[in-house]
This record gives structure tokens, sequence and C-alpha cells, in this order.
């Protein structure tokens, strides 16, 4: 094996447990005595499960998919161009560090701050907050994000912002592109584990209505390995039992209900749009714009954006290789991409997916990738 | 950017925590957190935002995921480099004086 497989070798804190939980997850499996697919819909769980080798353990007939769960990777490619163009219109962009070097149509904003754009990393909106108070430079804040960090965004507007910031949000909400995947042509998934932590806004209940929908059950799962391991273990129980419920299995972060504070605030600032989600579709009601409540902190609203002259450069080549769309649709892997590991690395990013740490090309690269896994066998 | 990270709150006045994170003081607001927080309660933090109030018997767990997340080696580990932005957000909220209309 590789080098990076030995920094990434199973650490159970209770390996008795892990191997008690690969056991049974294996006896489902097999006791079904077909084929199973199942979805998880969070960037988290996929670092965690490459991390933590746990591809190995699973059993060969259980098919583990990373769905469109994470944020940087679907934002679409307008998106970051309207960033690009306020950046080379001489506006000072704060962003998260993740968004820097995510291709647009034509450039990044790193390829733009190379250009001499002015563009600041941040790690909370806050921070973007305090660059604003400490200049007059106008300040915009392009915020991506699934609704956990929304939340935030949506607190720093209520409690008031500087007249030199504004937002350009390319946040998106997860329960609309659950829906999507759940029904598109071709999709084998047979049940969905949800995300740990953009549950603990939305809830448990939310998945609930869900799964009755659609007839597929839904496991909210924690990021630890013994949490990802026991998720799927209850939901292929469901899968096989053809029981189409949502269970809580990560009660010490989600409720039923959700964080009730949090989505009053977020839905305060934020009304669901729909838009595009980059490679994926268009996802009714998966973007997260500024009422007109706020219109005098929108970053669209305060600024002509010109992006045409952006989509009069020839877009780079190799773009149109990429398949992160089909990747966070669940119908391909890296492995797919012609370009993985080769001309598209993190230090020189095609797609989306290499750039974002929860991405699942980057995890890929990071972690040593899915087919080398199988290789070492079972190692719980 | 999804994953959050526990702390031990220490001190609580108005909207803001101080919160003790693996030995280091910082500060966190509490605008979005939907209950009660007093000292001695772990928080889960997101961007530097206090989300959920992680219960008592809980907590034990909780932590264990993250002290061996932190013990990984910056720039070899993605989750890790996660769980650092999640402090280095709380850090700056400490830094920060309250925002205007508060
Ligand atoms: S390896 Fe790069 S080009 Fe290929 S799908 Fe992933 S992000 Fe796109």
């Amino acid at each position: 094996m590789t080098d990076s497989w030995s920094t990434t070798e199973m650490r159970f804190r209770d390996p008795a447990r892990a191997r008690a939980l690969a056991a049974r997850l294996a006896e489902v499996v097999e006791g079904a005595g077909r084929k199973i697919s199942v979805m998880h819909v969070c960037g988290s769980h996929e670092q965690a499960i490459a991390k933590y080798g746990l591809r190995a353990s699973f059993p060969k007939q259980l098919e583990v998919i990373m769905g469109p769960g994470c944020p940087v990777c679907v934002t679409d490619l307008p998106e970051v161009d309207e960033a690009v163009a306020l950046a080379r219109a001489g506006v000072r962009i704060a962003t998260y560090g993740d968004m820097l070097k995510v291709p647009g149509t034509s450039m990044s904003l790193a390829d733009a701050q190379t250009e001499g754009a002015k563009v600041d990393i941040v790690y909370s909106v806050m921070q973007a907050v305090e660059l604003a108070k400490s200049t007059t430079d106008e300040i915009v804040f392009f915020a991506s994000g699934f609704e956990t960090t929304a939340v935030a965004t949506a607190a720093v507007i209520v409690q008031g912002v500087p007249k030199n910031f504004s937002v350009l949000s390319a946040h998106k909400y997860i329960p609309p592109v659950m829906e999507i995947v759940a029904e598109m042509p071709g999709a084998t998934v047979e049940g969905f584990l949800a995300a740990g932590h953009a549950a603990t806004i939305t809830g448990s209940a939310i998945f609930e209505r869900f799964a009755a929908r659609h007839h597929k059950p839904v496991v909210v799962a924690g990021f630890e390995p013994l949490d990802i391991l026991a998720g799927l273990v209850a939901l292929v129980e469901l899968v096989v039992a053809g029981n189409a419920t949502a269970i809580n299995a990560y009660p010490r972060c989600v409720s039923r209900d959700g964080n009730k504070v949090a989505q009053a605030l977020l839905w305060k600032v934020f009304r669901a749009t729909g838009g595009r989600w980059r490679g994926i579709a268009h996802v009714p009601s998966g973007n997260l714009r500024l009422r007109d409540e706020y219109a005098d902190v929108d970053a669209r609203r305060r600024f002509t954006i010109d992006m045409q002259s952006l989509w009069d450069m020839a877009p780079p080549a190799l773009v149109a290789q990429c398949v992160c769309g089909d990747i966070m649709a669940g119908i391909a892997s890296p492995s797919a991409c012609n370009l993985f590991g080769k001309a598209c690395t993190p230090e020189t990013p095609v797609g989306a997916c290499m750039v974002s740490s929860e991405g699942t090309c980057r995890i890929w690269h990071q972690y040593g990738g899915h087919p080398d896994l199988v290789r070492i066998g079972r190692a719980v | 950017m999804c994953l959050g990270v526990p702390g031990r709150v220490i001190a609580v006045d108005g909207m803001i925590a101080t919160v003790d994170f693996w030995g280091v003081k910082k500060q966190v607001r509490l605008d979005v957190i939907d209950e009660p927080v007093t000292p001695g309660d772990y928080v889960l933090n997101h961007v530097g935002y206090a989300i959920r109030r992680i219960p008592p018997e809980d907590i034990g767990e909780t932590l264990a995921l993250y002290d061996e997340l932190l013990a990984g080696k910056s720039g070899a580990d993605l989750m890790a480099d996660d769980v650092r932005g999640e402090l280095a957000a709380s850090v700056t909220a400490s830094a920060s004086p309250r925002p205007a209309n508060d």
C-alpha cells in the first residue's frame, strides 16, 4: 500500500464494537442476497469513510455512494462568475477558503487574485464584517454552504452590518436536492444516510415526510466511524425490511424538530428559490437568496454584475471532461474520470470536487481512493 | 465546512459565550441556539455560532472523535483541517467587538 494509507489506518476507540457492527452489516446484506445501494448526502461522511478506511469493511454487495453533500462542489459556474466579475471590477471579496480555487466559466477567484483582484479568506462571516469595519472598501461576502452555514450569515445580517458590507449568497438548502436525487432516472439508491449537522438545523422530522413520499428509508447519522457503521446497519435493515421510515441515529446533535430559533432566522433573511446545482440539475427551492427586506445588503442588487466579459473568454477545454456532476448525482465515481490524479489534482483542480475538503475527488485523492481499499481486505 | 466543533461554556454575557475548546478560551455567538446556555454546558459550534446544546449524557462520545481528529497532521488530514478551520472561526469572534446594532 502507499504511504497515504499508513496515515489513514483504522483507529477505532472501540474496535470490538466496530467489528460487531461490521459483522452485523455483512449479515444483513448477505441475508438480502442481492446488491444494495445507499447514498450519503454529506461531505464529512465521505471524509470519515475514506479517512478510516471504512469502505474496506463494507460487504461487497453494499454500495455506499456519495451524493450532493459538498456545498462548494454544487456552487454553480455562474455563481462563481458573479464573484469573479465583482472582484475584477475592483470590489473586495471575502469568502471561505474552499471557494478560492473553485473554477468559474473562465477563471476562479484565485486566478482573479493573481491578476490583482482583492480576495480575502475568512473562517466566519463575522470576520468578513470585521474586515468591512476596518476599511472604506466595499466588502462583498461570497457566502457558500448549506443551511448550517447560512444560519450564521442570517444572524449577522439581522444583527446589522456596516454600510460597505453586502452578501453574495450561494447558500444552498439540502432537503430539495434529495427530492431530485431520489427521483433521478437510473438511480439505484434505495436509502439515504442524512448529514448530522445540517439536520441539527432542519431536524429529523423533515426526513420522515421525505421517506414516506419516496418510499425510501433515511437514517440521520453522525461522523465518527462507529456512528457511520451503526447508521448503515440501521439503514440497510430498513431497506431489507421495505420499511420506508426515517430514524435519527444521531440524537446527540439532532432533535426531531431541529433548531427552531435557527430556522426562524434562516427564513427571516432568506427565501428558497429554484436554481442550478453544478452538474446536477435545476433544484426547485434549492438556492437560498436574500429576501426583499434585505435588498440593501444584497450584492446582486447593490452592484451591476457584468459576467459577459467572462463568458466572452474561451472556457478552459479540460472542464468539459469533468464528471463532478455525475459523481454528485451518484452515477459515477472519481475513477471514472480520466483527469483524476493526472490533469486534475488538489494543486491544479479542474473541477470543484477536487477543490473542497468535502469534495469526493479531493477526499479520494487525499486518502488513497476507493479501489485500493478493496485490496487491503476486510480490515475491521 | 459542515463539521462543527464541541466546546464547554465557561461564561455567558448576553449573546456571547466564552467557550473552552481543548483548554483554549474563545468566544462564540448564541444568536442561533434554541436552549438557554449556562456555564458547564457543552455546545456544538459552527463558523463562530453555537448551534446546539449537546445533551450531557452524550458529551463523552462527541469529544472523543474530535480529540482524535485534532491529533491529525495539518495538511495531511482533511477532517483535522476542517476542525481547525472551525476553531479559527471562533478565535475571530473573540477578537471582534460586538456588532454595531447589538
Ligand atoms: S477528478 Fe477533477 S475533473 Fe475529474 S471529476 Fe473530479 S473534479 Fe472533475
